[in-house]
């Protein structure tokens, strides 16, 4: 299928702000500022209530922006090892660690900075094996940095009950005292409030924007899907974020509507797994380039950063339907309680990403509703040696896709170790799962 | 004169136990008639199961090479969850009503859903999600919460109501198991340890697979005959056994008896040690509460040992004790492959005992363990120790 294509408008909007932040970051002590550092999945409204002038670095998309500099993450990398860490570890943190340990930050733009900006406190939580010990290690390397994690571990959002959300706002009401002392600030609820509401504004609109991928041809590809998705990973709550995401909907809704793809050329629709191998996003290109192949997206790129309604209420089907935001809702949040409650709540029944590590199950039904709901004829599974927490399930998963008769091909590498990616192997593998699926190449070789 | 430790009918019962532990739970179904259920965890509440007519049993691997797990868990997943996930695909579990897992590690829960899928004979599985952060405040009243929860589940699922006496009964059983063997690990602060690394582990590992009551008559007897064993062989260089769960007799027969160093492991810091039974349930008007109290509290795993505003680790302090309580000489990170939670905790580990002048070696576990090149590096650790003391 040819397939009219066109440049996103609002392209440069995202990567302005993506440079912008890190930057913030850096600079947040000239303006007498509060640093702070945490997972992606952190609750990032919390720290919102103590003041405008608070920036975050979260460290999945640092993690990634490392690994995509393959001579500073294997830096990194190395540096850290000889520290004694595993190289089994989480990628994402070896780089962080490594970074923060050699005392060097990395602007997005690939300039390198020293000494590295050391956070005010590290506020993060815990769902995988990693993310509370990856900055409780962290605080070690940079002296004591106070740090707090919040535990999430209470099942999946469709057996959420009382006490579960109530487990999980007792320590964000303790988080913020704990900041309140730390910091000599007041905190202001208004801040929060605002917080939550940007929270699943972002969230819920990028699953929006998601959806509109189910059409054909698709208007949006995955590469550059990763560089849209990335602001709910450093800064949801932030209301310019919000008002980011409404602009891509808008431009993406339009471009559905006038039959604006990504590819001039669609014959082969997929779906990935897993975070990306970040140093080797040639794989998508490749897939284009000689095979007319678009990604569609991935529980992953569309999960980790959206609110979707995920299974229903009996648990036996899941729906990929955008989560409501308050006022959808008809929720009002008048108080800090209340805020608490709502951003609790949210990402415990919404943040689809967090639904699957509870059961394999899930990430089944997940998967193979992707695959209907996204007309997509494979799945293009990346076996992420960089990512226990992604990892759990994708082999089950596999196997039941194939028993439904979606055909899958798999490639071991890892999303921010550029060490351990096989590249020639990784394109004999596509190679021959499309020869196998008799998809001919359109690049003439 | 006493008897050998090896040699006490006790210890022969405990490795016997162990080595036919299949055996011993189809004989405990045939003559008491009630279900097994296999656990993925040592967080899981014991105690509800068996106050149910449960046999609780931990399910764990056999050492032998595998290939069948491949299919359904990541090559880089832990060696012991690919060697449990085979004992069940293999049949050799045929005899579990039932499995649960009390949230655990990422790895755990992936075998424990593939075991739950497709091993057949599983009628019952249970996914408990419990605390991972164990160092917060309101991690008992969740627990609570969830173990209710659980509660509910199994007499649901046997159609029988576990009333307060028989937990408190339960209770009283599993607290029995854990005084007997912390008594038997207060012996081992002594000059003359008079039970191995080896032994010790043959008894918890057994108390997690047999009745509690039938493990607490030979316990009892043990602790009695304690005092008379003859401590023949050379104590040697104190050791600590630090690390992930680790049930391989080769390897701590190799360090206690076949090296030319003498060696001997005095306190076994992992869930197939001391991890596994430290710390009673408190008795209490709400038993369930009191148990939540105890898993919570118990000395944690590093998979849920981590800041929450203190930069501190509650397993971190326990070591610190043990290394004073029991004179800990060297210890022996025996790391199972794969497994983070122990990998985040190690470089803090080495500078914690550096920090206390114990001496330190890292070793990786697989399903099968290289004794050969075990032993040359344990000789050498405790050649290198023994030559510091010469200088």
């Amino acid at each position: 299928m040819e397939v009219k294509v066109r440049p996103l408008d609002c392209w440069n909007d995202f990567k302005k702000y993506r440079e912008n932040y890190y930057r913030n970051y850096l600079e947040a002590k000239d303006k007498d500022g509060i640093r702070w550092a945490g997972s992606a999945w952190a609750f990032d409204a919390i720290p919102k209530g103590l003041g405008e002038d608070v920036y975050s670095l979260t460290g999945e998309p640092y993690g990634a922006t490392c690994a995509f500099f393959h001579d500073f993450s294997r830096e990194c990398l190395e540096h850290i090892e000889r520290k004694g860490i595993a190289r089994d570890l989480c990628g994402y943190m070896r780089n962080y660690w490594g970074s923060v340990s050699l005392n060097k930050y990395l602007l997005t733009d690939g300039t390198i900075v020293e000494p590295f900006p050391k956070p005010d406190f590290n506020f993060t939580i815990h769902i995988c094996c990693t993310h509370a010990k990856w900055y409780h290690f962290a605080a070690e390397l940079e002296g004591g940095v106070p740090t707090y994690a919040i535990d999430i571990s209470v099942g999946p959002g469709y057996l959420l009950d009382d006490k579960k959300i109530e487990y999980v706002v007792r320590q964000l009401n303790d988080a913020i005292q704990w900041m309140e002392k730390l910091t000599g600030r007041e905190y202001d609820d208004e801040l929060l409030i605002k917080a939550v509401h940007a929270e699943a504004d972002s969230m819920s609109t990028w699953a929006k924007i998601c959806k509109l991928n189910q059409a054909k041809p698709a208007p949006l590809e995955e590469k550059s899907m990763f560089s849209l998705y990335v602001l709910n990973l450093i800064n949801r709550s932030d209301p310019e974020v919000a008002k980011l995401y409404h602009k891509l909907h808008d431009e993406i809704e339009s471009r559905v509507k006038r039959g604006i793809g990504a590819l001039t050329f669609e014959q082969f629709r997929f779906l990935t797994d897993n975070p990306p191998p970040w140093a080797f996003l040639k794989v998508y290109r490749y897939l284009e380039k000689e095979y007319g192949a678009v990604s569609l997206g991935a529980i992953y790129t569309f999960g980790l950063a959206g609110g979707w309604m995920g299974m229903d209420e009996k648990g036996e089907k899941w729906v990929w339907e955008p989560a409501p935001t308050p006022e959808e809702a008809g929720v009002e949040i008048t108080n800090r309680e209340e805020a608490l409650r709502w951003t609790a709540e949210y990402n415990l029944r919404y943040r689809a990403s967090w639904q699957h590590e509870y059961s394999h199950w899930i990430r089944k039904l997940e998967t193979y509703q992707m695959v209907k709901d996204w007309k997509a004829d494979a799945m293009i599974m990346h076996l992420n040696r960089g990512c226990e927490l992604w990892n759990m399930s994708t082999l089950e998963v596999r196997d039941y896709l194939v028993k439904h008769d979606i055909p899958v091909a798999t490639y071991e590498g890892n999303m921010a170790d550029p060490r351990d990616f096989d590249e020639a192997r990784t394109f004999n593998v596509i190679d021959s799962f499309m020869q196998s699926l008799g998809v001919e190449r359109i690049s003439g070789k | 004169m006493g008897e050998k430790i090896g040699e006490l009918r006790e210890i022969k019962q405990f490795r016997e136990w162990f080595e036919k532990r299949h055996d011993y739970a189809k004989k405990w179904k045939e003559k008491n008639g009630g279900s097994v259920v296999g656990y993925y965890c040592t967080y899981c509440p014991e105690e509800i199961l068996y106050a149910a007519g449960i046999l609780p049993v931990r399910i764990l691997g056999s050492h032998e090479p595998e290939s069948i797990t491949r299919p359904y868990l990541h090559d880089m997943y832990c060696p012991f969850c690919h060697d449990t996930l085979a004992q069940g695909l293999e049949g050799r579990y045929d005899y579990l009503d039932g499995v649960t897992l009390a949230q655990s590690c990422l790895h755990m829960r992936q075998a424990f859903f593939s075991f739950a899928d497709r091993v057949p004979n599983i009628e019952w599985s249970y996914y408990m999600p419990f605390p991972h952060g164990v160092n917060n405040p309101h991690a008992v009243d969740y627990a609570r919460h969830e173990f209710e929860k659980f509660k509910t589940a199994v007499e649901e699922w046997t159609g029988t109501t576990i009333t307060k006496k028989d937990l408190d009964s339960a209770i009283d059983v599993y607290n029995k198991n854990r005084e007997l063997m912390m008594k038997v690990f207060e012996a081992r602060k002594g000059e003359k340890p008079p039970i191995t690394g080896l032994h010790a582990m043959e008894m918890v590992v057994s108390s997690q697979i047999v009745d509690k009551r039938d493990h607490n008559e030979v316990l009892e007897s043990l602790v009695e005959r304690l005092e008379e064993v003859e401590v023949e062989r050379e104590i040697g260089t104190r050791l600590m056994l630090i690390g992930s769960e680790d049930d391989d007799r080769s390897f701590l027969e190799m360090v206690e008896y076949k090296i030319n160093y003498p060696a001997t492991f005095v306190y076994e810091e992992n869930c197939t040690g001391a991890r596994y039974f430290w710390g009673l349930v408190r008795k209490s008007d709400d038993s369930i509460r009191s148990l939540a109290e105890r898993y919570v509290y118990r000395v944690p795993c590093p998979a849920k040992d981590w800041a929450v505003g203190k930069l501190l680790r509650r397993r971190f302090q326990h070591i610190e004790r043990v290394i004073k309580e029991y004179n800990v000489e060297g210890a022996i990170i025996a790391q199972m492959k794969f497994c983070d939670p122990h990998e985040l905790d190690i470089p803090s580990l080495r500078a914690l005992f550096d920090k206390h002048d114990v001496k330190h070696l890292t070793l990786e576990l697989d399903i099968t363990q290289p004794v050969g090149q075990f032993r040359t590096r344990v000789e050498a650790f405790l050649e290198a120790m023994a030559e510091e003391d010469l200088f």
